[in-house]
């Protein structure tokens, strides 16, 4: 292959991000889940959901020394592979910067300490409360990270003069148009994510041992949140879909390939596009995209022939955009599966089915979210800074991006291969029914 | 005190703090698992993993915070340092990410593995050492900027004595420093064989330090003559880290007051430190960026300035109450309070 800085700078970011959104969204999601099973546990006294959080936690540093890692990863190689645009965004958008590494280092401490308190406080609560400033710390984190990639798509806040920027405004560069949305449908994933992945876990275990009580809890926990969160999820997606038809609309016609500029215009799932720009085979939903985009079915939609050809995203966004919104669309109505099969109560036994399903929903809600950063980052090419810089003239110029990107390749295959091995040793030799009998719950005697 | 300064002075006093906690915990990984090779582990291992167990993720933070202000204060820094580092940072990163996963791994996971114990050692001898180049290339002479292209010269940073020097001093300063406190943290908890081994470390890691430290100081003369007179001008901070040195090591070789001694290792690091990144002024890289001509408006200055404030207000008390429940909680040092859930 050629060698070209710019490519291999954006193979290896991509690399980097796509790995490190596996382990930041469970970052941001977990935390939630597990105040959520120690609450639980506190007001109904009832030490199953205590050792799930327990249990969860447990898992979860291991996830978070991955996360931590490659977010380091990922704030360092910003620098390292993008010296030129860093220039720029290090004047606009330092603050939310620098107001991340506080947050995260508000998660560190309190995650520190609420890892090793567990039997140190006379009163329960007093360690659930320390479970507080974990969430609020990572959720902060994602909210302030998540402005800056807002402010890359909706710069604003400064003036670009001969290549200097001047005027910054660093707050309303913060609050740009973008922010509310991302922020909004970023947090809302990620603890939709979370919630799915725990419960995929339960399911799992389900499957094998049936009468666990423990895992019914775990599942029913889990559930009812990821139908909150899935719910908050979707109708989030539809107030980004607004926000685009304003603000960046090439971004939402080439996810639709809508090209002419139209009224009552159909959403399309699916097909495929002829050289032309034709579409083949596509499913067409009609009136979808102007509700979409406006909330009315009539309204007109930009189309992508008012775009500059040399300013359009890739048209392959398309099928990324329809994985995510389907992927969306499924889990919520699993959910819903879910507490349909409930609704008799909760001694009923779970279809196989059922459960089988909440074992795919996992692995498939991480594929959503890594869909939805492809989608939110090829559909902003070919700009860095949209309307200010391109991605080109962002990167490195350094002759060793190529040598780079094998070195990291190497390096999260290593990480990928030991968290799952990790993880699944933890688990493994530590069974339930073991720590169950050891907390005096089933098989022993209750204390 | 103008903005610059402030600015400079704000992230040299986080460097510091990363250069603190970070030898403590770089070092603690080597010694922990050398005592596993040797056979001592059962002797010194447990200190170890108490101390550093609720601490770990908190030393990454410093480090980013400094590279995030600094490209913040001086976004100029991104530019010139981030093309021309992005070997040695890349190489450092995958350290980095080895040795805070394995960390991990080993403790929470796989327990006595033994590979992610030479990881996670390993590593804590080679990132001190590929990230004390960013404070050698400060000095200039390994970046060139020919027709806008920033260049780096790795021939020549690989035949600098200079450049050696900073690295051999990095190392033997982790371990020292990291002994040091090891030495204190294991008389606090009345673990009195693990003293008398992190005793001998600390007392046999100082000489090196003291003479990689004079190898530094006079490898700059040859380097940066300029920058080496800023020194002299400066060398009464020099000479008080010595006498800091002289006290701290005094105190371990009587066996007395391992707080103080440790006191005095953070007090002659914090004055050779800030004596070197004094005269290093007003020189970021030189002699591209200097902190007057390539600062960040001054919008952005205030914003930063008024949020540090905010965060120190916020973090200084959970740092308190994080040392309070571990590193100065008697029951928790010596073991009694129970352990994670």
């Amino acid at each position: 292959m050629h060698y070209d800085p710019v490519l291999y700078s954006r193979i290896l970011t991509e690399l980097t991000l796509a790995f490190h959104i596996l382990f930041a969204t469970v970052g941001v999601g977990i935390p939630v889940l597990i105040a959520l099973a120690e609450w639980t546990g506190i007001r109904r006294k009832d030490p199953y959901y205590t050792m799930l959080a327990r249990r969860w936690a447990r898992g979860f540093v291991i996830t978070v020394a991955v996360g931590v890692v490659t977010g380091t990863a990922i704030g360092l190689q910003l620098s390292l592979l993008w010296p030129s645009f860093m220039r720029i965004a290090g004047q606009a958008i330092a603050l939310p910067l620098f107001m991340e590494t506080f947050a995260f280092f508000f998660e560190a401490i309190f995650l520190g300490i609420y890892l090793y308190t567990w039997d140190r406080f006379r009163k329960p609560i007093t360690h659930f409360l320390l479970a507080i400033p974990v969430i609020i710390g990572s959720s902060a984190s994602a909210f302030f990270i998540t402005t800056v990639n807002a402010f890359m798509n909706t710069p604003q806040g400064f003036k670009l003069e001969n290549g200097s920027i001047v005027d910054i405004q660093p707050l309303v560069a913060m609050f740009n148009p973008a922010t509310p949305t991302k922020v909004a449908h970023v947090l809302a994933s990620s603890y939709m994510t979370s919630a799915f992945v725990l419960a995929a876990i339960a399911a799992f275990s389900l499957l094998k041992n049936r009468g666990s009580l423990y895992h019914r809890k775990a599942l029913k926990l889990t559930m009812t949140a990821a139908l909150v969160f899935s719910v908050a999820t979707a109708a989030v997606g539809d107030l980004s879909g607004k926000f685009l038809a304003k603000y960046q609309p090439e971004k939402l016609a080439a996810a639709e390939w809508h090209f002419e500029t139209a009224e009552q215009a159909p959403l399309v799932l699916g097909g495929y596009l002829t050289p032309d720009h034709e579409i083949k085979y596509g499913l067409k939903i009609p009136y979808a995209l102007s509700i979409l985009a406006h909330g009315t079915p009539t309204s007109e939609v930009q189309g992508l022939n008012e775009t500059p050809e040399n300013e359009r995203p890739p048209l392959y966004v398309h099928y990324i955009f329809d994985l995510m919104v389907s992927i969306g669309i499924f889990l919520t109505l699993l959910a819903l599966a879910y507490m349909w099969t409930q609704r008799r109560g909760s001694k009923s036994r779970y279809p196989r089915w059922l459960l089988r399903l909440i074992v795919w929903a996992g692995p498939l809600a991480m594929l959503g979210i890594e869909c939805g950063w492809v989608y939110a980052e090829v559909g902003r090419q070919p700009w860095i800074l949209r309307g200010y810089m391109k991605t080109i003239d962002g990167a490195t110029t350094s002759m060793h991006v190529d040598t780079m990107l094998v070195l990291f390749c190497f390096l999260y295959l290593l990480l990928g291969f030991t968290v799952v091995k990790v993880l699944g040793k933890l688990f493994k030799n530590n069974e339930v029914h073991e720590e169950l009998a050891a907390w005096g719950l089933e098989g022993g005697k209750p204390q | 005190m103008n903005y610059e300064v402030l600015g400079i002075s704000v992230l040299w006093i986080f460097l510091y703090g990363y250069l603190i906690v970070a030898s403590i915990d770089f070092g603690a990984g080597f010694f922990s698992y050398y005592s596993f090779v040797t056979g001592r582990k059962h002797l010194v291992h447990n200190i170890i993993e108490r101390y550093l167990s609720p601490v770990w993720e908190v030393t990454n933070v410093f480090l980013i915070f400094f590279i995030v202000g600094i490209v913040g204060f001086f976004p100029d820094t991104a530019y010139y340092y981030g093309t021309a580092l992005l070997v040695p940072g890349s190489v450092a990163i995958v350290l980095l990410a080895l040795r805070g996963s394995y960390y991990a791994f080993s403790t929470y996971g796989a327990k006595d593995n033994k590979v992610y114990m030479l990881l996670y050692g390993a590593t804590g001898l080679l990132i001190p050492a590929s990230l004390s180049t960013v404070l050698t290339i400060s000095e200039g002479g390994f970046v060139s900027e020919i027709n806008g292209q920033v260049h780096f010269l790795y021939s020549r940073l690989f035949t600098s004595p200079y450049s050696w020097a900073v690295v051999l001093l990095a190392l033997v300063s982790v371990l020292y420093i990291s002994a040091m406190f090891l030495t204190y943290y294991a008389s606090k908890a009345q673990d009195y064989k693990a003293l008398e081994v992190v005793r001998s470390y600390a007392l046999g890691w100082s000489t090196p330090t003291i003479l990689s430290s004079l190898l530094v100081f006079f490898a700059i003369n040859g380097h940066n003559p300029e920058h080496f007179q800023r020194m002299l001008d400066l060398s009464w901070m020099f000479v008080i880290s010595f006498l800091c040195f002289l006290g701290a090591v005094g105190l371990v070789w009587r066996r007395r007051s391992y707080g103080w001694a440790f006191l005095l290792v953070m007090l002659q690091f914090a004055f050779a430190f800030f004596g070197y990144g004094a005269s290093h002024m007003p020189y970021i890289l030189y002699p591209y960026i200097n902190i007057y001509h390539n600062f960040t408006s001054e919008a952005m200055a205030i914003a930063l300035v008024i949020v540090f404030i905010a965060g120190l207000l916020l973090l200084i008390p959970s740092l308190v109450l994080l040392m309070r429940l571990f590193l100065f909680n008697a029951g928790y040092v010596q073991g009694r309070t129970s352990k994670k859930g």
